[in-house]
């Protein structure tokens, strides 16, 4: 019987270890393919250089470093306001029966494809801020508008979790003090779970600069350094996405150093998120 | 605690068992990948050939020329489509040109503009001609819509039309051919190009110098944005392949692109 378990067990490791081999194995497989190029044209000219013409072996990422930022930036300053009224709203103010609605809607914004996000965007926001703020439509503002959204489910299941997770005496000492209820969310509760907030936005951070087909449809995919909110841009995961189909030789390389670089600003976010997440226990 | 474990076991076994039962049951049937533009085209004449061949199952999928071409050498696909020329250590594969195309500039169907030279064309992509009234009409940025790099449609407008002139990086870039139509019939101040074959009336194709683009003038070789559509292989195919190459060739197929709007590489159907 001992015996039979322990052979289950072995299993069940196996299993487990390879999604680890797995991702491994992606990882080695990025840089292997990537490294090369970042080397022959030199890390400065890839990560600083302004132009990105394939073509004629110009492999310039830095416009889209920069519109990655730009369009997550857009996201966080719609995103992060609508987030945190939610989230106050959804742990404090809700009565019990709309909640029961509320909670399963949110998470059910995180389980809509991407694509019909951006669909929607490009049927729907695209047309309107072309004709009433002007240019192309398919722009950042369009492309950090619907971000925001995609960002929500993000921030509120997180920072709701982190704020039910406070000690139920932080909220009874705050109102036997004589604060109001909105005094003990904003004052008490809210400062108190900062550290699980600011990691729920670094996580929708993460999450809006890895967001790629909903880009692709709307950002309208300009391979220049956007100057309006009103511009095409191009991020670093739509660059993958868009020239994987037809590239080969140093060009697909250069899509594999693409995501080294987005490897490394998705690592540097995570990691931050737990770092803070952590930071609340102690 | 001894059900549980048992319980697991056959749970374990069951899971091998599918894991292998989908590794003996290969697909019956064959693969064509590659090229967006060929696409459509492929996957109405693969509906056409299994009508006449019952029994074969084709499977069409697109993910562009290059993506195809890589298929076929790891041997993933049966058929690749590409539709620009074969370059590098391509060559060694064995390619037919199974049609032509002709590739449209299109605009909005509401703007007034009909005809432009290539030399106006090359400016207003280059970035040289930036409004619209430089070409008379109202006063309004000229929106560029492109395809992204290492597309077949872009690389054949490139060498048509471009030269050595750049396409302006403030073009808008747009992954297949629908996304163009798409973006352009939804945007009056756009222009753009796409296979003729996919205009339709959401969109407006220009003429060239006075030349319009259809069936006649690609024939005459007055209208000469013409490329080939390729189909490629590992070696000279045999079997089911070559039965479904020499379908596509066949009269009845070739008049069906014809009817699609693609140039035919018959002869005989060219001239009528």
């Amino acid at each position: 019987m001992n015996f039979k378990e322990k052979i289950i067990e072995k299993i069940f490791l196996l299993i487990a270890l390879s999604s680890i081999t797995i991702l491994a194995l992606i990882t080695f497989f990025i840089f292997e393919e990537g490294i090369p190029l970042i080397l022959k044209i030199g890390p400065k000219a890839f990560l600083l250089g302004e132009k990105w013409i394939p073509s004629k072996g110009l492999f310039g990422i830095f416009p889209m470093i920069v519109s990655s930022f730009w369009v997550t930036f857009g996201a966080l300053l719609l995103g992060i306001p609508l987030g945190l009224a939610c989230t106050i709203f959804l742990s404090e103010l809700i009565p019990p029966s709309i909640g029961i609605l509320l909670r399963p809607a949110i998470q059910l914004l995180a389980a809509i494809p991407s694509v019909i996000y951006g669909f929607w965007g490009l049927i729907v926001l695209v047309p309107l801020i072309q004709n009433y703020l002007g240019g192309p439509g398919l722009s950042v503002l369009a492309g950090s508008l619907v971000l925001s959204f995609m960002i929500l489910p993000t921030i509120i299941t997180i920072s709701e979790d982190s704020l039910k997770a406070l000690p139920p005496s932080y909220k009874a000492g705050a109102l036997a003090l004589g604060a109001t209820h909105w005094q003990a969310i904003w004052r008490v509760l809210i400062p108190a779970a900062k550290s699980g907030i600011v990691a729920s936005i670094i996580l929708g951070m993460g999450r809006a600069i890895g967001e790629t087909m909903a880009m692709i449809m709307i950002l309208g995919n300009a391979v220049k350094m956007p100057n309006s909110f009103l511009h095409s841009a191009r991020t670093l995961t739509t660059n993958i996405g868009i020239e994987m189909g037809y590239a080969s030789g140093d060009h697909r390389q250069a899509l594999f150093a693409t995501g080294i670089v987005l490897f490394f600003i998705i690592m540097a976010l995570n990691t931050l998120a737990i770092f803070l997440s952590r930071r609340r226990i102690h | 605690m001894q059900a549980n474990s048992k319980a697991s076991l056959w749970f374990l076994t069951l899971i091998l068992i599918l894991l292998t039962l989908g590794c003996q049951r290969s697909r019956a049937g064959m693969t064509v990948a590659g090229s967006t533009s060929v696409e459509p085209f492929a996957e109405l004449l693969a509906e056409e050939y299994i009508s006449h061949h019952p029994g074969s199952h084709i499977y069409v999928q697109g993910g562009g020329s290059t993506a195809g071409i890589e298929a076929v050498m790891s041997r993933t696909a049966n058929i690749g489509m590409c539709s620009r020329p074969l370059m590098g250590k391509e060559k060694n594969l064995y390619a037919v040109t199974i049609a032509k195309d002709a590739i449209a500039i299109i605009l909005h169907p509401q703007n007034p503009i009909q005809d432009l030279s290539l030399d106006q064309i090359r400016e207003v992509f280059s970035g040289k001609i930036r409004n619209w009234k430089e070409l008379g009409r109202p006063h309004h940025p000229i929106v560029l819509v492109t395809r992204e790099e290492g597309s077949g449609t872009r690389e054949a407008f490139q060498k048509f039309v471009m030269g050595k002139e750049d396409i302006s990086l403030e073009a808008l870039v747009q992954d297949s051919n629908g996304a163009v139509r798409q973006v352009v019939a939804s945007n009056r101040n756009t222009i753009g190009y796409i296979s003729l074959g996919l205009v339709n009336d959401q969109v407006k194709a220009l003429k060239i110098s006075g030349v319009e683009p259809n069936m006649t003038n690609i024939d005459n070789g007055r209208y000469t944005l013409v490329r080939p559509f390729l189909f490629v292989f590992n070696e000279e195919p045999v079997g089911e392949e070559k039965s479904f190459l020499e379908f596509f060739l066949s009269p009845l197929a070739q008049k069906l692109l014809l009817k699609e709007g693609l140039v035919s590489v018959l002869p005989k159907l060219v001239q009528k």
